[in-house]
């Protein structure tokens, strides 16, 4: 498989990447040299594997449900890009 | 005082200050005035903090006055490679879009090691969003390392990456011992780089709370430091189980150091025949031959072994860690933290488009979009469930090893150092660096690089030794008996 222009621009809007039409050219032959050489996994015979999904055994924990935390509004916001009136503040969106 | 403090490891440091050869002050000075000297140079801090250092260091002086019990870094400053969270210092994964972020909490591995009476040196420059191996990709310049080629031609070359902020601070002594994280080799390949150790335990020993996320089921923390026991000290201080992590091992962590044994009688050491690659690098395929020899010489027994789908690892790992870098990238959006690009007149959806297009560098962005490609509809099962079945099949086969040995031993790289520059132009070359390394991560193994001598132009070249789940105590012994033998003293002369 092997992805043209149009593909890489579906994958950057996806993806919300802004990309040049020059990004989005060069882009094309860097993918495609990757998902060449990927490409050999294909003759790999993976018939009655399983694929892997947690690499060490571990059994997930549950926990109390209870809070655990909260009360840290400032802590939270005290990175944002904008905040006002204790929320993150965002550009209007009209839909 | 005629003894320079900066030439002392982690445990000469800490034995030190413990017994009053010198105060943590002293030794806290001692190697903020190296990292100073070095910053222009080698760019291995993206910030320095040496009044932490300090203030940690007069913390320990006073309890150590007081008679308070001392912990078991107490003392030793060190390098925090900036992927880690710490509270009220800039934390960026060396990226634009991070730049000025200022955590208002403490990663679990870092405020372990604070705990235990280490101080912080400075935030340590790596490849951004730890993406990369030869810490090119960072947005705050490359990272020289301390090492030049024996060729009088002065090229400078690369530390390794993605921890090359740590491997070239503890190569070049401006810390006794740094913090790495490894997702495909990140610390084994630029330990092997610079002639110094480094271990990544097995996966879910050190939490991942508060370690900017890459892969997340492949990111691990460790040390890199001088020598075993300064690796073994480290890791002790940094492991252990957290509820913060839902993939953390509940388990008790060893006493690595007090059972540090290099003495090998009774065990046996694994060749995978797969790695001995055609075209291998002659001074390479030496320098493992020597590895045998030496663990020969220990009491080990040699066996060969097959990993029979080594060579499928490293395009595997090439899909399932962008895979889980662009779910984990997805959360920089321009509105909770880190950069916002608002262009005149722009929605919410532009500005996210927008904020990542200028945040993130050109390697960070192709493997978003090689993820993004192989999660996308239609294409997820040829690619990414294709990978994570190739993955089952690379842990089996270390399983079946397991069976005849008990450690591996193969090469950390294909290659020593590489010149800055000369890999960039094409990544695939680049990713076929972490070649050896790549396979155990997968595995989620403990494995660790410990130096094993000088190539022909003069550059440091590591062996690699890949032990069973929870064994990293036979991995640094076989590491151990690595380094009785192999007698590297080479360090990098200094011209920074």
């Amino acid at each position: 498989m092997s992805v043209d222009t149009a593909t890489v621009a579906r994958i950057a809007a996806l993806a919300r990447l802004q990309l040049s039409e020059a990004e989005l050219e060069a882009m094309v032959p860097e993918l495609n040299g990757i998902l060449a050489w990927v490409e050999q996994l294909g003759e790999v015979d993976v018939s009655g594997v399983e694929p892997m999904t947690a690499v060490i055994e571990n059994h997930l924990r549950l926990r109390d449900d209870v809070v655990t935390d909260g009360g840290i509004r400032d802590q939270v916001l005290a990175n944002a890009p904008a905040a006002e009136h204790g929320f993150f503040a965002v550009p209007k969106v009209i839909e | 005082m005629s003894q320079d403090l900066t030439d002392l490891g982690v445990a000469a440091i800490r034995d030190g200050v413990a017994n009053g050869g010198f105060s943590a002050v002293e030794v806290a000075e001692a190697f903020n005035a190296n990292v100073a000297a070095a910053q222009h140079a080698l760019n291995a801090f993206i910030v320095a903090t040496p009044e932490r250092a300090l203030e940690a260091a007069r913390r320990v002086d006073a309890d150590r006055a007081a008679g308070k019990p001392l912990g078991r870094l107490a003392g030793v400053p060190i390098g925090m490679k900036d992927l880690f969270a710490t509270a009220g210092v800039q934390t960026t994964a060396a990226s634009h879009i991070l730049e000025g972020f200022t955590p208002t909490y403490e990663s679990t591995v870092s405020q372990k090691l604070w705990d235990a009476g280490a101080g912080m040196l400075g935030k340590l420059n790596l490849d951004q969003f730890a993406m990369g191996s030869s810490n090119e990709t960072s947005y705050f310049g490359n990272v020289v390392s301390p090492w030049r080629r024996k060729d009088g031609g002065n090229a400078a070359l690369a530390p390794g990456g993605s921890s090359g902020g740590s491997s070239a601070a503890v190569s070049a002594r401006l810390a006794p011992a740094a913090t790495g994280t490894d997702t495909g080799g990140s610390i084994r390949q630029p330990a092997a780089f610079t002639g110094i150790s480094g271990i990544k335990p097995t996966y879910g020993r050190c939490s991942r709370w508060g370690i900017v996320a890459f892969a997340s089921s492949l990111d691990q923390a460790g040390p890199m430091a001088r020598d075993v026991r300064d690796c073994a000290i480290m890791l002790e201080a940094m492991a252990g189980f957290d509820p913060k992590d839902s993939t953390s091992l509940d388990l008790p962590v060893p006493a690595w150091e007090a059972d540090l044994n290099s003495g090998l009688r009774g065990n046996k050491v694994g060749i995978p025949r797969e790695y001995r690659i055609d075209g291998m690098d002659a001074d390479v395929g030496k320098s493992w031959d020597d590895g045998i020899a030496w663990l020969k010489d220990a009491g080990a027994e040699i066996v060969e072994i097959s990993l029979p789908h080594t060579r499928y690892a490293l395009p595997a790992y090439y899909i399932i860690a962008p895979a889980e870098a662009s779910s984990n990238l997805a959360r920089y959006d321009g509105v909770r933290y880190g950069l916002r690009e608002l262009p005149d007149g722009a929605g919410l959806q532009d500005m996210y488009a927008a904020t990542r297009a200028a945040g993130f560098g050109a390697e960070v962005r192709r493997r978003i979009l090689i993820g993004t490609y192989v999660l996308s509809a239609g294409f997820y099962d040829a690619y990414y469930t294709q990978a994570q079945k190739v993955r089952t099949l690379i842990a089996r086969d270390f399983k079946n090893a397991w069976a005849s040995c008990d450690v591996i031993l193969a090469p950390t790289a294909p290659s020593a150092a590489f010149a800055l520059g000369e890999k960039t132009a094409d990544p695939l070359s680049m990713y076929l660096n972490d070649v050896f390394a790549v396979p155990a991560s997968l595995a989620g193994l403990p494995a660790m690089s410990v130096p094993a001598g000088l190539n022909r132009e003069g550059l440091p070249l590591g062996l690699q030794i890949i032990g069973r789940p929870f064994d990293e105590q036979g991995v640094l012994n076989a590491g151990l008996a690595i380094e009785q033998r192999a007698g590297f003293t080479a360090r990098p002369e200094r011209w920074w």
